[in-house]
């Protein structure tokens, strides 16, 4: 709640919505007990006097009433009125909503239907529709008002409601013993309340505009009782003669709804739990970068990251979701990068195009020199230049990477026209020729497919197709067969060692499956709290780790053909990366450890192997 | 030894394209007629890729969806779908997504209780007293109990839901992927405590995954899902060892291994479930397929007295 009013107010225009309507509520509130003319008492002698009059701070209207006492008056009618037109639209809707989406199937059709013709009609049409059937009155005002905005309700709760019907904890509920309506009143309702409470916040306004429109008209509130919309109304007459009669309730209406509004734009963005994490925040085209002075480079070759540190900035805590990674590729080398989730693999290597999302992403240290040239920090001309052309990734979800609306024919033709000066029939045989190359049968016919229309397997092969677009000199695969079935994941992984051959390319495959990377990859380095503890090659390490990380996470995954057995566990969990140990990350859950492994810094050291322990398993030199 | 859970026939079928009046445009057959015996005690392995029908099969089991055909026996007496709550005593379902089948506004007491109260009618006391016991079997602090969903991790999540399963006292457990959401490190955690759980309560456990080697690690018996239809049954040391269904051979060579070359060859793709070949399902991948395969559906036989294929050319 604290945290809620924090956000609330943290934006200035919701503060100041809420301020005034604050003040207006409390006016209203205390109408009955401050020291008012009647409002309803005629003085036909004193019609129309002037603001600031005497005994009439606000002037008086056509019958010589007191315009301030009206207006607190009226202003009182018309909140209740709003809110309690609001809040049988709410639960109306919301009941309606609920029902429809969580049932499915015919009643949600038929339900939903109905209110979808209740939205056909303007609304003005409806409501006057409604009152001339039920007679004019304040209370009719209210019924038409709110029956008009129950289709809002309904359909916005509907749409929520499908979502969470269909999630795992309802299942869990019903095998829990949980009959329907105990479902939708424990479960689903109870997730529900923040969107109704959302929507609320930003119709209120608008429901308080509808009943003074109404009143307006004369079929809301009757002579001689006051709200906003009939004064305004009675005060159309003298709009030229005496303008004032007609500005005080105006711009009452005015403060009311703007005020309402500013606070219910605040509250949904407080409450809106997409909104709080600053999801929507639009990512900068590449990552920031704040460092102290690039490293001196310590070598040529490919590709070297070299002390690469990435950090996560979110508010007052800073995550070290990389620190201090240093890794090299030779030419058609494949490196594996293995892990677990949040060591830091995928961060490593969308840092290298500076493809990790600013905010909270913020490169702090280290550089990545492609050919000698250094990216981090680069400009975002050249790295644009460079992504997709000189180093292409493959993610883990074709399908969220693909666009839905464009045939991959056409995906793959932008692709290689982004980079190339080609014309749109070379780019298209030359897309044909890339999924030709990625093995997809029929080519030619299936460029005009859209993505949905190919199987996962198919899909990442025209991953992959993209990524060999401009004959790139490095690959990097982010988890890019883990989606996939494993007579599928063999397949694609074929695919990519035949083409790292044939093409002369270097790979980065990021996994957390030592099998794939047995398979594929002549080195291995292993990522554990954001630091590779261990590298070197492949065979090697697997044959004989030296960091008891590595040893531990090879003998934890079961193999295939060994049998019914007890697996060795790691205990514990891995460090959270903002608040990381002093020293060795992995210290607390080793049964190695020694105080020595507390106290410092600890350096990857090693040839050909190295390995960042101080009492390692088996010494490095030794087992090579 | 006595038997836990027994299908006969089993099968769901979805309609697809409805129309508002009349038959649908199409029958999805999900799960073909499906024959399963689970003895008391033991751990059935089921293994298959996407689309095999294996989370169908696993909500059929729990009742979660109603099956078009067949029927389901446990512990000797037809289930039928008229009681909810009776299917929650005797049969419970831990989901994939161990976060997502926390619901995020209740604390994990709310959560927890909620069997206690509905299936088994348990006062106030008697229901804390339970909590307390079944949290510490699952290996998690009490101070947990008043936390909510989001301040969990993967492996602590899915424990939780392991003890929420374990509240029903049911003594048959669905285990859909339970570990494939988690890290390499916290999935043998959970597949100990699993193990453990199984030894304390007698627990029966019908184990799912898309793992070979998970698979393998945990099971009696494996059944291998092709396509909505078990194509081989057998003894967990023999299925991947000695496949009999080129199918099974295919997994288990596809299986990313240490110290074994890339296999991979033999494209291939699943059929169309909405156009489904006549004959054997897996023919169109198969290099062992002859015409017989093409026209005649294979049944489900047994080879050797306990190891079972659906294949007319068996290895």
């Amino acid at each position: 709640m604290t945290l809620f009013l924090r956000l609330l107010f943290r934006n200035r225009l919701a503060g100041f919505g809420a301020v005034v309507l604050g003040a207006i509520v409390v006016l209203a509130v205390l109408t009955p007990v401050l020291p008012l003319h009647p409002p309803n008492a005629t003085d036909t002698a004193n019609r129309f006097l002037r603001p600031l009059s005497e005994g009439h701070w606000l002037g008086t209207d056509h019958l010589g009433r007191d315009l301030l006492s009206r207006l607190l008056w009226g202003t009182r009618l018309s909140l209740a009125v709003g809110f309690a037109a609001a809040v049988i639209a709410a639960v109306l809707g919301a009941a309606i909503g609920i029902v429809a989406g969580y049932a499915g199937g015919r009643t949600d059709n038929v339900t939903m239907r109905g209110v979808d013709m209740l939205m056909a009609f303007p609304y003005i049409l409806l409501a006057l529709a409604i009152v001339a059937v039920l007679g004019p009155g304040l209370m009719n005002a209210l019924i038409a008002v709110a029956v008009v905005n129950i289709p809002f309700f309904a359909r916005n709760i509907r749409g929520v409601t499908v979502s969470l019907a269909h999630r795992e904890f309802v299942d869990a509920a019903r095998l829990s013993g949980l009959g329907h309506i105990r479902i939708l009143t424990t479960e689903v309702l109870p997730n529900v309340v923040p969107v109704i409470v959302i929507a609320m916040s930003t119709t209120i306004g608008w429901m308080i505009l509808e009943t003074a429109g109404l009143s307006f008209l004369g079929l809301g509130s009757q002579p001689p009782q006051a709200d906003l919309g009939s004064m305004l109304g009675e005060a159309r007459g003298a709009l030229i003669t005496a303008p004032h009669t007609s500005v005080v309730p105006g711009v009452m209406i005015l403060l009311i709804v703007m005020s309402i509004n500013l606070l219910g734009d605040g509250v949904r963005d407080a409450l809106d739990p997409r909104l709080r994490s600053g999801a929507l925040a639009r990512p900068m085209p590449a990552t920031l970068v704040d460092r102290p002075a690039p490293p001196p480079p310590t070598g040529d070759g490919l590709l070297r990251i070299e002390g690469l540190r990435t950090d996560f900035r979110m508010g007052k805590r800073t995550g070290r979701a990389v620190g201090g990674v240093d890794l090299a590729l030779a030419p058609g080398e494949c490196v594996g990068l293995i892990g677990e989730s949040g060591s830091g693999k995928s961060v490593t290597a969308l840092s290298v195009m500076g493809l990790v999302p600013s905010p909270p992403g913020v490169i702090s240290g280290g550089a990545v020199r492609l050919r000698g040239e250094d990216l981090v920090g680069a400009p975002y001309a050249r790295l644009r230049a460079l992504r997709g052309n000189k180093v292409a990734y493959i993610f883990q979800d074709p399908l969220s990477t693909l666009h839905p609306l464009y045939t991959i024919g056409e995906q793959l033709a932008e692709a290689i026209r982004v980079h190339h000066p080609v014309s749109r029939a070379d780019a298209h045989a030359r897309a044909v020729q890339l999924l030709d190359d990625v093995r997809i049968p029929n080519a030619a016919r299936r460029a005009g497919a859209f993505p949905h229309e190919l199987s996962g397997g198919m899909r990442q092969r025209v991953g992959i197709a993209m990524a060999l677009a401009n004959d790139p000199d490095i690959i990097i695969a982010d988890e890019p067969t883990t989606a996939l079935d494993v007579t599928v994941q063999a397949q694609v992984l074929r695919l990519l060692d035949d083409l790292r051959r044939s093409r002369g390319l270097a790979i980065v495959f990021i996994t957390h499956d030592f099998g794939v990377v047995a398979q594929l990859c002549d080195r291995v380095a292993v990522m554990y709290a954001g630091r590779i503890v261990e590298e070197g090659p492949t065979e090697a390490i697997l044959a004989a780790p030296a960091h008891p990380y590595t040893a531990r996470l090879i003998a934890c995954v079961p193999e295939l053909g060994g049998g019914r057995r007890r697996l060795e566990a790691i205990p514990g969990l891995p460090p959270a990366v903002d608040a990381l140990p002093p020293g060795c990350a992995f210290a607390p859950r080793c049964d190695r450890a020694r105080d020595a492994c507390r106290a410092g810094e600890i350096a990857l050291e090693g040839a050909t192997r190295r390995v960042r322990c101080l009492f390692p398993v088996a010494p490095p030199e030794a087992a090579r | 030894m006595t038997l836990a859970l027994k299908t006969e026939g089993l099968a769901c079928a979805f309609p697809v394209g409805k129309r508002l009046i009349g038959p649908p445009r199409a029958l999805l057959h999900a799960v073909h007629s499906t024959d399963l015996r689970v003895h008391t005690g033991e751990t059935l392995g089921i293994v298959g890729e996407s689309g095999c029908g294996k989370s169908t099969l696993a909500r059929m089991l729990v009742g979660l969806q109603p099956p078009t055909g067949g029927r389901i026996e446990i512990e000797g007496a037809a289930l039928d779908r008229a009681d909810p709550a009776a299917f929650g005593r005797r049969i419970q379902y831990v989901f994939q997504d161990p976060v997502s089948s926390l619901n995020p506004r209740k604390t994990i007491r709310q959560i927890l209780e909620v069997p206690l109260r509905h299936l088994h009618g348990m006062g106030r006391a008697a229901r804390a007293a339970r909590i307390d016991e079944i949290f510490a079997a699952v290996n998690l602090r009490p101070e947990f109990l008043d936390r909510y969903p989001h301040e969990f991790s993967g492996g602590q999540a899915q424990r939780i839901g392991i003890a929420r399963a374990l509240a029903a006292a049911a003594r048959i457990l669905i285990l859909d992927e339970p570990v494939s959401a988690l890290d390499v490190s916290v999935q043998a955690q959970v597949l100990n405590l699993l193990a453990d759980l199984k030894a304390e309560f007698g627990l029966t456990y019908i184990f799912i995954s898309h793992d070979l080697a998970v698979v393998e690690a945990v099971s009696d018996r494996i059944a291998v899902l092709y396509f909505g239809a078990v194509v081989e049954e057998g003894p967990a040391t023999r299925v991947f060892a000695t496949p009999r269904h080129p199918y099974t051979r295919l997994l288990a060579d596809s299986a990313p291994q240490v110290g074994r070359p890339l296999g991979g060859e033999g494209a291939g793709e699943l059929p169309d479930p909405l156009d489904p070949p006549p004959g054997c399902a897996f023919a169109g991948r198969c290099a062992r397929a002859t015409e017989r395969c093409t026209t005649q559906t294979p049944r489900l036989r047994a080879l050797e007295e306990d190891h079972l294929a659906a294949c007319h050319h068996p290895l």
